[in-house]
């Protein structure tokens, strides 16, 4: 039995092994958020373009709307982008964007460049919102109801056939929801 | 042409790698001198081919050689000539070739300081090396071929990762990966001692140069790369917590408990099971810290053109040279006798302690970067961990570390006598509390958590003192007789107190710059002056200028103190022409008590600017204090008895 210690680091090594494994096929983008129906977090931030001014999860209650993740550093952020933009002229709802842990002037230089689908955008330059949100890859958007119930998430970019067949309906119905209530 | 030759020299240096790790590893298990006889030369001449290889893949860079893939995407024909040289390292495939030279260069090393190693022994110890670097060699030329064409030809790179345009950049890689690589020697040392059942206290003396000397590069790589991120990335910080962070300090840290362990089994033969399996461990962090980083496990959310064949690879090669390893420590430890035995109270109980929480700290840190892949594998949904799981587990190991550290020289070996150690240090332990206090009263307020710094700090720095004066304290001769007997202290033992109080001073800047920092964040039009800390800033304006591949908005700031000008900083935002990304870079007036810090924010309305000024005390002592760690390194890897011919003798 005196023996069986020395093999501790073997049995530990393939137990870890196991999950490095694993790691490799996992992909990050296809993760269920715990949030959905769950109240969004809270949160106080400063607007990307006016640092003293603040946004409150708050002052959206009352109102369907819709936070979308982005950086200037991600590339699928880019792909989606136009689909945003061309979404928003709609004004079915309004579109708050999330600056995920990016500077300021990138985020500021990057919504001059492709375009600016928000109704404003949040800077998040530490990502502290984002981990409350369990934001894990960029993008990432949440539909969020009157009453700042998370309703929808979106992981990784919009498509044409997500927007169509996924989020208009639903906002079509929390609005409803939120006349009737 | 010469990607061609490149490649081709690359093929050959993974046969000549297969032969070195077959034939004399057999010739030592079936002593044939002649198949043994082979190591040494062939090592050689694998060094010769990898490193011809290396220069083709630099004569690519420095020749715009834009139809090879890896020069295409890490250069760009207006790079200045410096940053061509780091293109080499600045990605991938590039990363690989640079750790297979790293590994060659060590092998030769090991050739030419190795003579007085029986033949055995040294054979193995290439065998290992060898195979180890065919593992890397089969990787590139797999999956990660840095010759790789590009048809048609791109009609310029799309340059390096501004990001790593930073004379910082240039060195920090080759030393990092000198260190990472290094301990390998200790790893073929190992392997081969349990091979061949001399697991022994000369197996020890053989190991500790080389793998202080690892030890020490990497101390130095993670050190610019810590200052490198302190003034490149534009936000002050000097450490991360990120994966590829960790996957240097984990073994960092497992290196630094190898050094200790070892110093306990030369000298008693004790910790026998202990020390070698610090040096597979150490090695295999390394290893596990190339899958981290090179595999896109980790950040996989970021890196959208990962191959898994890559990651597939390295985790097979991992769990092959781990596992065998690990097996073959498995089969081979029990039969390894325990060394001396020791008192509860001991020196050795001391270095065991520092052991345990070396290893501790190591599992910790692998724990918070893998954790949130380990939640995940199993379905538990996904969460980040970041520098608050890092910063609360990390300071409750460190403190008694730390406080070891004091008393751990000055206990005896066998057996020591508490009440007499207590009696030793009262003195030190006084000077602790008092300077602690004093310095926390002088910085203008008290806390908790920064009274433990300091004292940690000032308990490392007084028991050394003590120890030092001990050993120096004159016995009624006066001064000529201190002189004697400074210079004759050990050079290992003066390396060992300089590394100590390299310690002290790197967890003192810690404390200092972590508590009494002053930032500030303010929005300036020109004319304008902010006062932080009794300095006066002023933003004098802002002009554009022109790079040699960038353009930049640089500001001028005018530093001031009680009405006379002490410095003036330009920090510059940055738009590099051809990935167009924006980057900050801060201007940085030093000093030995502290840092100015300016960098730019973005600009707002009217010509006026967000500018970011930090006031940071004392934080030079932090990569001050790793270079001291790593001159306590290099006193000891000169002491005497390396110096010595033969080396062997006891």
């Amino acid at each position: 039995m005196k023996y069986l210690r020395f093999l501790v680091p073997l049995i530990v090594f393939f137990g870890l092994v196991g999950f490095l494994f694993k790691g490799l096929f996992l992909d990050p983008k296809e993760v269920p958020s715990p949030l959905i129906n769950k109240p969004a977090p809270a949160f106080s931030l400063a607007l990307l373009d006016k640092p003293d001014t603040t946004f409150k999860r708050d002052d959206m209650l009352g109102k369907v709307w819709l936070l979308n993740v982005f950086a200037s550093w991600c590339v699928a952020c880019r792909e989606e982008h136009p689909l945003l933009v061309e979404f928003s002229k709609s004004k079915m709802l309004p579109i708050y964007g999330l600056n995920y842990k990016d500077e300021r002037m990138a985020g500021m230089k990057w919504l001059a460049t492709f375009g600016n689908p928000y109704d404003a955008s949040l800077f998040d330059h530490d990502g502290r919102v984002g981990i409350d949100y369990g934001v894990y890859g960029v993008p990432e958007s949440f539909l969020i109801d009157a009453k700042g119930v998370i309703r929808y998430k979106q992981i990784g970019p919009f498509t044409v056939e997500a927007i169509e067949t996924k989020l208009i309906p639903l906002v079509q119905q929390l609005k409803k929801e939120a006349g009737n209530g | 042409m010469i990607p061609e030759i490149g490649h081709f020299l690359l093929w050959l240096a993974m046969g000549v790698a297969l032969v070195i790790g077959v034939v004399p590893m057999a010739g030592a298990a079936r002593g044939r001198a002649d198949w043994m006889a082979l190591a040494r030369p062939a090592s050689y001449l694998l060094a010769a081919l990898v490193t011809g290889a290396s220069a083709c893949l630099m004569a690519s860079f420095l020749g715009n050689d834009f139809s090879v893939l890896y020069v295409a995407s890490n250069s760009n024909s207006m790079l200045p000539t410096e940053y061509r040289i780091a293109g080499f390292w600045g990605g991938h495939e590039g990363s690989l070739l640079l750790w297979v030279q790293m590994l060659v260069i060590w092998m030769v090393a090991v050739g030419l300081f190795s003579r007085h190693l029986p033949r055995e022994v040294l054979s193995r110890i290439l065998a290992v090396m060898g195979l180890v670097s065919v593992g890397f060699l089969l990787f590139m030329l797999l999956t990660s071929n840095p010759f790789d064409r590009l048809f048609p030809p791109a009609p310029d790179g799309r340059d390096l990762n501004p990001l790593l345009q930073d004379p910082g950049m240039v060195a920090h890689p080759p030393m990092l990966y000198m260190g990472y690589v290094g301990f390998c020697v200790a790893f073929a040392f190992a392997i081969a001692a349990l091979i061949g059942g001399n697991l022994d206290a000369t197996w020890a003396r053989w190991t500790r140069p080389w793998t202080t000397v690892a030890w020490m590069f990497l101390t130095i790589g993670i050190a610019l790369g810590s200052s490198w991120a302190y003034y490149e990335l534009g936000w002050g910080g000097w450490w991360f917590w990120d994966p590829v962070e960790n996957a240097s300090l984990m073994p960092w840290l497992l290196g630094t408990a190898l050094i200790h362990s070892l110093a306990v089994t030369e000298k008693r033969g004790s910790f026998k099971n202990w020390t070698v399996l610090l040096a597979i461990l150490a090695f295999s962090f390394s290893l596990l810290g190339t899958f981290l980083v090179r595999s896109g496990v980790l950040s996989s959310v970021h890196a959208f053109a990962t191959d898994p064949r890559r990651g597939l690879f390295i985790l097979a090669f991992l769990t092959i040279v781990i596992g065998s390893s690990f097996s073959l420590y498995a089969w081979r430890a029990p039969t390894v006798g325990l060394g001396a035995r020791f008192a509860l109270f001991s020196k050795e109980t001391a270095l065991l302690a520092n052991n345990v929480l070396f290893m501790v700290a190591a599992g910790a840190v692998l724990l918070g970067t893998l954790y949130p892949l380990i939640l995940d594998a199993l379905g538990l949904g996904k969460i980040s961990v970041g520098p608050p799981y890092f910063d609360s587990v990390f300071m409750p190991l460190m403190a008694p570390t730390f406080f070891l550290m004091g008393v751990g020289p000055m206990a005896r070996w066998k057996e020591t006598s508490v009440p007499d150690l207590a009696q030793r240090l009262r003195w030190a332990l006084g000077v602790t509390v008092v300077a602690a206090i004093g310095t926390g009263w002088l910085a203008g307020s008290i806390h908790l958590v920064a009274t433990c710094g300091l004292l940690m700090s000032f308990w490392i720095f007084s028991s050394v003192a003590t120890d030092f004066w001990e050993r120096v304290r004159p016995e009624g001769k006066g001064f000529a007789e201190l002189r004697r007997r400074v210079g004759q202290i050990p050079r290992a033992l003066a390396g060992m107190m300089v590394a100590h109080i390299g310690v002290a001073v790197f967890c003192f800047g810690v404390t200092m710059v972590k508590t009494y920092e002053v930032e500030s964040d303010v929005k300036m039009a020109v004319g304008d002056s902010t006062t932080v800390s009794g300095y006066q800033f002023t933003f004098q304006g802002v002009k554009n200028v022109q790079g040699p591949n960038y353009e930049a908005t640089r500001a001028q700031i005018e530093i001031s103190k009680g009405g006379s000008k002490v410095s003036e900083l330009h920090p510059e935002k940055r738009v590099y022409r051809v990935q167009q990304n924006p980057m900050t870079e801060a201007a940085i007036a030093p000093g030995f008590t502290k840092d100015l810090y300016v960098s730019m924010g973005e600009e707002v309305e009217g010509g006026a600017w967000i500018i970011r000024v930090y006031v940071k005390p004392f934080i030079d002592w932090i990569w001050g204090g790793c270079m001291l760690m790593a001159l306590g390194g290099l006193m000891a890897v000169s002491d005497r008895r390396y110096r010595r011919k033969g080396g062997v003798a006891a």
